[in-house]
């Protein structure tokens, strides 16, 4: 992946002696994310991070990118410390005030941080560490090649010179800033950091309870809120009597808080104030609302899914059209049809959202657990009529994010909350809360049609989705496909005509991104049907895979979603060799895999199952992963056994149903991830690559669903096209 | 509202509160005793699980008044210094992502080796399976359990594993 990136480095103003220089950041993914949502406006200042080196030789990197387990606090300041000379311990990594008017992007998703960070931050560190050699050549009347940078400090190579980086930093403050552009980067064969596993930071506190989740912020004379919503989306309160919730223990108030629309999407309700979270539950229970549940009411599932099955068999949208999939098939051709369904879906953090605030005479603060602190301080800004710079925001840890955590809707519920309590209120949203309130993973369905020609050449693949819409959502119809074909758009397999075709459709159930965003689905969907193909074509599933991934002479990426086809077969070829592909196996077990690109990463996924009866167990999955140069091997594999795990509690479990307008799971009994006697061993093999880094958070999670599949299919010649899958975990 | 004696990590406490408030909300608003989740509130989940006499229990479905002079421990009483072999294993597995369920799955592991110190797989799956980990730490949780039930020959495994790395 070559992209081109525009970076700064220059000289900042920043409290506190030193020297502190300014950074940007590659815009690119963060652009992505924000760009359905953020105001258009330039940004007053072109810089995302500072980088402080203080009087102590110590580092601060001041980012604005959220903590939510990725290990980012540890992989970027892996970066900074390896350019800069300096031990991994001498970097500390600070969450950066919300300042937009500092800090042009500050939203943590699209498994974006490390991508975005990797070159700038090591010109920036690069950039100290050249400072930190022309001081001290300065002082010492030496040339510069003479004097070598090494653990926080400048040595002189003929003579026992040495100096600490604390005690050249004020002399290397007033050095002009070398071109970033030009500063010397180390070679990779000399990286000590990057590459190398490495403990993160942020787990001693996580193994003792110290760890500050936003939930577990205490401030003093807070008290604690809970909303009643609407079971149905779009309903609204009628009437309510709330004299029994009043006079229960601990409450201190009970009123009604209107829904929001565009951009907070909240759903109003009844607001419970008291002064414990239990002593609000309960109110909470007591309180008497009528409902007007509105026009959802009409939505269920079995229609939505009618309504899905139908679009995706008819014309839609044209994204992509090779050749001419109507062809007449030539004699000896055979042709298949397959049709897949998935669900909506719920992120379903570990920590409900929640979130604490305080309105006082002319400001704000709040301690937010959030992806988009930005748009926190927008929002909590504009509910209490102040300027967004009169609203303190703190970004806590987060108990998971996997896209939720973007959303401004719980931000916009406790701004309405303080403006009336004026104390601190922190709002908790009880799992039944987070289940139905949820913004959802589109349901969608994918009508293929394929066909293989005598010789078992792939001929035709023609794609419907059909799908419930993020961009509709978010009031762009005429952009509707955006957050739903990548990856099936981009379908790397070389066959001659090619088409897909998209058709959103109306749904009152909230969607948006999901861990992998459309890809959890395409993802499926074309790591199913080439293999739907190979079958019929009756070729080994690894065999035909290759064949297909060609890389014609002179290949460039068209842009930074256009998978290299060479990869893809690099890490197929890993995983089939890891996974013991081809040789045999009893009868009942299967192997099946999946190769697939997303955020800048390619990932072969094998699985082994057993099939008996009616049940089936996973055995092992192995995964090979191409993520371009590596920055810390402890978190890709983390990140890659997390992303399978929850896409295979996706595929193997999980479903959000619609009765009436209304989700009908509310908690972990109706919605059970993935639990500790049902995850599979995962074996992770990681490829040498020099290439620019990509994203880690979301790609492992589309080729383990369908390597599943594929498993069984191979087992026991079932072929599963509906998730969750319609058999059972033995 | 009841005048409730708890003993808590081995200090004595005094809450007025109504007897049937779940422990977890006594300790998260009342003592800030915030390393004990919530997650489901329908022991559902064991993101809230503390020891009562030194056995795993869902501090979401303890009433408060239940627990009389049982000792409760929570993850703030495991160690001082993150030294239980579980902190221990947990650190040198590398276990938390996000976090938010480990203190209750180091307090369900704890209270396992307590009884059980050399579990099998499927008692390490009885014993944890009613705690989740969206974060899917599974595998490296089972391999933290075996790591701390080694207690002193885990010291040479890492020696080992040091200088292979």
């Amino acid at each position: 992946m070559s992209l081109s990136r525009r970076q700064f480095v220059v000289r900042g103003t920043i409290a506190g002696a030193g020297l502190v220089i300014g950074m940007r950041l590659s815009g690119r993914v963060a652009n992505a994310q924000e760009n359905s949502r953020a105001p258009k406006k330039a940004a007053p200042n072109p810089f995302d991070a500072w980088i402080h080196v203080k009087p102590n030789g110590q580092i601060s990197l001041i980012v604005a990118k959220s903590e939510m387990g990725q290990g980012i606090k540890t992989g970027l300041a892996m970066i900074l410390a390896e350019e800069a000379e300096v031990d991994f311990t001498a970097v500390s990594v600070e969450q950066a005030e919300t300042r937009p008017d500092i800090y042009a992007h500050m939203g943590t998703g699209g498994s974006g941080s490390t991508m975005e960070s990797f070159t700038p931050l090591r010109r920036a560190g690069a950039t100290v560490r050249q400072l930190m050699i022309t001081a001290a050549a300065a002082k010492w009347q030496t040339p510069p090649a003479e004097c070598v940078a090494k653990k926080g400090a400048v040595r002189h190579s003929k003579s026992s010179r040495a100096a600490s980086y604390g005690e050249l930093v004020e002399a290397a403050a007033k050095l002009p800033l070398p071109d970033p552009e030009k500063v010397k980067l180390k070679d990779e064969n000399d990286f000590v950091l990057i590459g190398h596993a490495t403990p993160r930071v942020d787990i001693p506190s996580k193994v003792n309870g110290s760890a500050q989740f936003g939930i577990d912020v205490r401030v003093p004379d807070m008290v604690f809120a809970v909303v009643a919503r609407c079971p149905t989306f779009g309903g609204k309160v009628a009437k309510y009597d709330a004299a029994k919730a009043k006079a229960m223990p601990g409450v201190l108030n009970v009123f009604e808080i209107p829904a929001l629309g565009k951009d907070q999407f909240t759903a109003g309700g009844i607001a419970v104030v008291a002064d414990s979270t239990w002593s609000a539950m309960k109110a909470r229970d007591a309180l008497e609302i009528t409902w007007n549940h509105g026009a959802a009411t009409a939505e269920s599932s079995d229609a939505l899914y009618e309504s899905l099955r139908a679009a995706a068999a008819k014309p839609g949208k044209r994204i992509r059209n090779d050749g001419n999939v109507d062809i007449t098939l030539p004699a000896g051709a055979t042709g298949i049809e397959a049709v897949y369904e998935f669900p909506y879906l719920a992120h379903a953090t570990m920590e409900p959202m929640n979130i604490t605030a305080h309105a006082r005479d002319g400001e704000a603060e709040v301690w937010a657990p959030t992806q988009s602190p930005d748009w926190v301080q927008r929002t909590v800004a504009q509910i209490l009529g102040l300027k967004p710079e009169k609203v303190i925001v703190h970004t806590t840890l987060m108990g998971g994010g996997f896209g939720r955590r973007y959303m401004a809707d719980y931000p916009a519920e406790v701004a309405q909350i303080a403006k009336v309590v004026g104390k601190p209120v922190q709002l908790v949203w009880s799992r039944e809360d987070d289940m139905t309130h949820d913004f959802y993973r589109p349901a969608a369905c994918h009508h293929l049609r394929g066909a293989v020609d005598q010789a078992g050449k792939p001929l035709v693949w023609s794609h419907g989705l059909a799908s419930t819409s993020i961009a509709r959502f978010w009031n762009s119809p005429d952009k509707a496909e955006e957050s739903e074909v990548g990856g099936a758009k981009q379908m790397p397999y070389a066959i001659p005509n090619v088409r897909l075709e998209y058709t959103a459709v109306a749904s009152y159930v909230p969607p948006l991104w999901w861990r992998s965003v459309e890809h959890s689905f395409n993802g499926f969907v074309v790591e199913s049907f080439i293999d739907e193909l190979a079958a019929k074509a009756g070729k080994d599933p690894v065999e035909f895979r290759r064949s297909l991934l060609v890389k014609a002479a002179g290949w460039k990426a068209k842009n930074d979603e256009d998978p290299d086809p060479a990869r893809l077969r690099g890490v197929l070829d890993l995983a089939a060799a890891k996974s013991g592909w081809g040789t045999p196996l009893p009868k009942g077990k299967g192997r099946g895999i999946a190769t697939y690109h997303s955020f800048g990463s390619y990932i072969a996924e094998a699985a082994e199952v057993s099939v008996s009866g009616n049940g089936y167990k996973i055995d092992r999955i192995v995964a090979a992963i191409d993520c371009g140069q590596i920055v810390n091997p402890e978190s890709v594999r983390a990140q890659a056994e997390s992303a399978i795990i929850y896409g295979l509690s996706a595929a193997l479990k999980n479903e959000i149903t619609i009765k009436n307008g209304a989700v009908e799971q509310t908690n972990f009994d109706g919605y059970d991830p993935i639990r500790i006697s049902e995850a599979p061993p995962i074996e992770v093999h990681l490829v040498h690559s020099k290439e620019d880094p990509g994203g880690m958070g979301e790609p492992a999670l589309p080729p383990a669903a369908p390597a599943v599949a594929n498993a069984i299919f191979a087992a026991s010649g079932q072929r599963l096209r509906k998730l969750p899958f319609q058999l059972k975990m033995a | 509202m009841a005048a409730i004696q708890l003993v808590i990590n081995n200090s004595p406490h005094e809450v007025e509160i109504s007897p049937d408030t779940p422990l977890l909300w006594v300790l998260r608003d009342k003592l800030n005793l915030t390393g004990t989740k919530y997650g489901c509130g329908m022991g559902l989940c064991g993101a809230c699980t503390v020891h009562l006499d030194g056995v795993a229990v869902r501090s979401c479905q303890t009433a408060v008044s239940s627990v009389g002079t049982k000792k409760i421990t929570t993850i703030e009483g495991l160690s001082a210094d993150n030294s239980h072999p579980v902190q221990v294993a947990w650190i040198a597995e590398q276990v938390p992502q996000c976090g938010y369920c480990q203190c209750g799955q180091i307090m369900s592991a704890a209270a396992l080796l307590a009884t059980t110190p050399r579990p099998t797989d499927d008692q390490i799956d009885t014993a944890m399976i009613g705690n989740l980990c969206r974060c899917g730490m599974y595998q490296r949780i089972r391999r933290a359990i075996h790591r701390a039930s080694e207690g002193a020959s885990a010291s040479t495994a890492d020696a080992s594993a040091a200088k292979g790395a």
